[in-house]
């Protein structure tokens, strides 16, 4: 066991981990902080993205040890203390992004990291962004035009396919 | 997963030094493969030496000879952004797995692992490449020994790959759906001296360079070159994916396309 020390969400998180202990089971067991989702725990689905020194990583394929001194942010740390939602969590309610909702924190975050590297994408870049995560209610179309929509884009003309 | 102890050196000689205390220790690059594999219990090491704190063996420049050299621990995304002089090269890494993938796994932990289906394996060995190491350089065509296995002795590191940049190039990958691993990738390279054809996914000796493609090609760079040209089946991966007769087609249909596209 070993002391382990990160920035979450903007405050200090420490904790005892083994070698072993990934990163997502840090966040969930240790910080209490469960809006990050386990789907597969081999790096396919993505419900476990979150960001470490803003890039998104699967939490579940690092361990919690080579996190130790960055900055994770989880879910949890998207919406405002207030509970103001971010524009991308805005547009997956308005555009129903989501319907059993377990895929939807990583969505978010990838979705969040995507438009920070490219504010205006094309409705093939989101999809070809959003190839490690994967949906199995939604067929992906609502949470591709709620993403176009919280980039500031038109989606008036993008018909249920 | 098997119990293990976790270090994190911050330099090159330090990792060495720890790698080189026990055969149970190992390297962990960006664990996009490793990780995996250990939950699968199918690897069992004492301690795990992390990569990814070592600065000196990230980042992306170009040396004197106008090669461009990639630290052993750069991610593929990092690879992708800054190789912009060599649009093939590029291509190939952005391509790799999906976008949290790339901002993890590791060049270096891509060639280290020789898997038959990466797609690292075929860019260096069809740039002629050279693989810097913490010892010595090997050439590309001296550093891949056949499916997961390497010249790289025990408690050796990738620090520093070092690619020469083709007139033309092009990276052709059938991709795998599910894995996003080459069903069968081909990498083509032609340069002043001779043109390299590097093909990945379809050989159970993993990565290899298809000779005679290269020679067609060389008098003659078209896909008009390759015709009539195949690879044979015997010894091609053969999985429920694929076929072996599948793969050695897929390998032409695939060198035809790199070649119109370089």
């Amino acid at each position: 066991m070993a002391q382990v020390k990160m920035t979450v969400n903007g405050k200090p998180a420490s904790g005892e981990v083994e070698g072993r202990t990934l990163l997502v089971d840090f966040i969930r067991d240790t910080l209490g902080l469960t809006g990050t989702h386990v789907g597969c725990d081999t790096s396919q689905c993505g419900a476990c993205v979150v960001h470490v020194d803003g890039k998104a990583v699967k939490a579940c394929s690092m361990f919690a040890a080579e996190a130790e001194g960055t900055e994770v942010t989880t879910i949890e740390g998207m919406a405002a203390e207030d509970g103001t939602m971010t524009p991308v969590q805005k547009a997956f309610q308005e555009f129903h992004g989501l319907q059993c909702g377990f895929c939807t924190p990583g969505m978010v975050m990838s979705a969040e990291a995507m438009l920070k590297d490219n504010p205006s994408p094309t409705e093939a870049e989101v999809r070809e962004y959003l190839k490690g995560n994967i949906c199995r209610c939604t067929g992906y179309h609502n949470i591709v035009k709620a993403i176009l929509a919280a980039s500031g884009q038109d989606v008036s003309n993008i018909a249920a396919e | 997963m098997y119990a293990f102890e976790i270090e994190r050196p911050s330099t090159v000689a330090d990792a060495v030094a720890l790698l080189k205390q026990s055969d149970e220790n190992q390297a962990l690059g960006g664990g996009q493969t490793l990780i995996p594999t250990l939950k699968q219990r199918l690897a069992a090491p004492e301690v795990l030496v992390c990569l990814s704190g070592i600065d000196e063996i990230k980042g992306v420049c170009t040396d004197d000879d106008g090669r461009i050299c990639i630290g052993g621990g750069t991610t593929h995304g990092e690879v992708a952004a800054g190789s912009g002089a060599y649009p093939a090269l590029v291509w190939m890494a952005e391509n790799i797995g999906d976008p949290a993938v790339r901002n993890r796994g590791t060049i270096g932990g891509s060639l280290a692992n020789n898997d038959p289906s990466a797609c690292y394996p075929a860019a260096v060995l069809a740039s002629g490449a050279t693989v810097v190491t913490n010892e010595r350089e090997i050439a590309a065509d001296d550093f891949f020994d056949g499916m997961f296995a390497t010249a790289l002795n025990e408690g050796e590191i990738i620090t520093e790959v070092k690619f020469p940049v083709p007139e033309k190039a092009n990276y052709q990958k059938f991709e795998q759906p599910a894995s996003r691993f080459a069903l069968v990738g081909v990498f083509v390279a032609k340069f002043a001296d001779g043109v390299r054809v590097a093909v990945t996914g379809a050989s159970e000796e993993g990565v290899f360079r298809w000779t005679e493609a290269e020679e067609a090609l060389n008098g003659n760079f078209s896909a008009s070159a390759l015709d009539g040209l195949s690879v044979p089946a015997d010894g091609m991966i053969s999985d429920l994916h694929g076929s072996g007769a599948y793969r050695a087609h897929l390998v032409a249909v695939m060198t035809r396309r790199a070649v119109e596209a370089a």
